[in-house]
């Protein structure tokens, strides 16, 4: 196997890994045109770590978080519907990330990498952030879990039991933003959601409690990217895509599937 | 002894008291000058109609809101056990029974069991959440909030969604509850002809308490009368109040 191929494959097992696992909340708690923003967030955070010669994971991150808040703040304002509010600040960022990235010739010919990704190109060092990143991610994920599944189920109960919910809530904002800095690179901006939500609807019809279904999620992620890889190989087809057309596929297997009625 | 807000003489240990509450919504005012206490033993029923402030003022006593004005006060460790009105699980969670108890922070098998036993459910432990009646689900949010063992026990609309039979079995649950654990218990109600006959004392509330008391002495009350009108009228349009989703 040669090793762009190799590097490809351990780094995208790793994202989706990660996906797969931080994916079932997005599914649970609805938030996935909350992704889909944050995802659209990103280029404008590629073009400010640019601009300002910073790394570009910190700028992605940075403007992820600034995005999250600010969706809070005008949530809380009551003046406009949520898909409304989520629509404008998807659209708005997407675009003022396109105008900034226009500033920066060096950027305008990687533009398809940051839309649809490019894991064929993935080095060592990307490796290491993913690996690096994503036991952070885990990590964070797996000390927030329980109270995250109780304010899944209901805030207020969970908080007169003592949960600290803004708490939860802000940990977890932060943790999707890294892991969106972290899959931009493979999957892209625009398909990014997809690898949240797909792996995740794929786990549920075979799922008993909520971690047997992010486990699930997880390893259906894995085997998007080993199919997509794989078909990117054999048909040369764009690897991105290739990887959520196999999550997709995957999906539909999982409802075909015919289940042994629970008693 | 401790003086009740509304004058009578109680002799018992007040859990939870609110003093003066008043809370904005934006420009909303939604309560003002709210006062209310709930003793050790006793059954407090807030009732009002939809947008009198039910439901904030609860979230205020629990403090999951903090009031503009006036304060709350709550005995320094008394534990409290809370049903809201109702839940919002996504289909997609798989969350049974058994799971959605141990959130309680017990996850003892023999006290899951008897806690379901306890509130007239014994069957569904493995069943999955979102799969349940609305009569069941009611059961186990009071199973899960009865395994903290609470001293205060807050129940939001306990009886939503529930048939007249099921209600009249769910007040007296309540009342065994009461006077097997001594817990002092506020109950939100809309179901006025039942409550009354269920409850120690009765507040109606409308953003401010409109009259207080005695169930008999509130169902007289001018301001009762005005606010509910013929109370049987008044049930069969809350009867038919459908702003709940089915599932």
């Amino acid at each position: 196997m040669p090793d762009f191929i190799l590097y490809a494959l351990v780094a995208g097992i790793g994202v989706a890994v990660v996906m797969g696992a931080t994916g079932v909340f997005v599914v649970w708690r609805r938030m996935a045109y909350f992704g889909d923003t944050l995802a659209h967030s990103a280029l404008l955070g590629v073009a400010i770590g640019f601009l300002a010669g910073i790394n570009v994971n910190i700028g992605i991150v940075g403007v992820c978080l600034t995005i999250a808040i600010g969706m809070v703040y005008l949530r809380s304002q009551r003046q406009l519907a949520e898909d409304t509010l989520l629509g404008i600040l998807a659209h708005s960022s997407l675009a003022l990330g396109l105008v900034s990235v226009s500033f920066v010739s060096a950027l305008q010919i990687d533009l398809m990498t940051y839309l649809f990704g490019d894991i064929l190109a993935v080095t060592p060092a990307d490796i290491a952030w993913v690996y690096g990143g994503g036991t952070v991610a885990l990590g964070v994920l797996a000390w927030l879990w329980k109270d995250l599944v109780a304010i899944t189920v209901h805030e207020d109960l969970a908080q007169t039991e003592g949960v600290n919910v803004l708490r939860t809530q802000i940990a977890f904002m932060t943790l999707f933003a890294l892991v969106i800095a972290m899959a931009m690179k493979i999957v892209g901006i625009l398909l990014v959601t997809a690898l949240l939500i797909i792996p995740a609807a794929a786990a549920r019809r075979f799922s008993r409690t909520p971690e047997q279904m992010a486990v699930l999620a997880a390893v259906a992620g894995a085997m998007a990217v080993a199919l997509g890889l794989q078909g990117s190989l054999l048909w040369d087809l764009p690897s991105g895509p290739a990887i959520v057309v196999a999550a997709a596929l995957i999906y539909v297997v999982s409802i075909a599937v015919p289940l042994r009625r629970a008693a | 002894m401790a003086p009740m807000p509304d004058g009578t003489q109680v002799n018992m240990e007040v859990l939870v008291q609110g003093n003066g509450i008043g809370v904005r919504h934006g420009r909303r005012t939604i309560l003002h000058d709210v006062d209310i206490a709930v003793g050790r033993g006793e059954i407090v029923t807030l009732i009002g109609p939809n947008g009198s402030g039910k439901t904030t003022l609860v979230r205020t006593l629990l403090e999951l809101e903090r009031p503009e004005h006036g304060t709350v006060r709550r005995t320094a460790d008394i534990r409290v056990g809370y049903t809201p009105q109702q839940l919002s699980i996504d289909r997609t969670l798989p969350l049974d029974v058994r799971r959605f108890l141990e959130m309680s922070g017990k996850s003892d098998p023999e006290a899951l069991t008897s806690a379901l036993e306890n509130v007239g459910a014994p069957d569904v432990m493995k069943q999955e959440i979102r799969l349940l009646s609305g009569g069941e689900l009611k059961r186990v949010l009071l199973a899960r909030a009865l395994l903290r063992e609470p001293d205060l026990l807050v129940l939001d609309e306990p009886t939503a969604n529930v048939d007249i039979h099921g209600q009249i079995e769910f007040y007296n649950l309540i009342r065994r509850i009461r006077d097997e654990r001594n817990c002092g218990i506020l109950l939100v109600s809309h179901d006025l002809h039942l409550v009354m006959s269920a409850t120690d004392r009765v507040v109606c509330l409308n953003g401010h308490v409109c009259c207080s008391g005695l169930p008999d002495d509130v169902s007289n009350h001018p301001a009762y009368l005005e606010l509910f009108g013929d109370a049987s009228a008044a049930v069969a349009v809350y009867s038919h109040d459908h702003d709940h989703h089915h599932a």
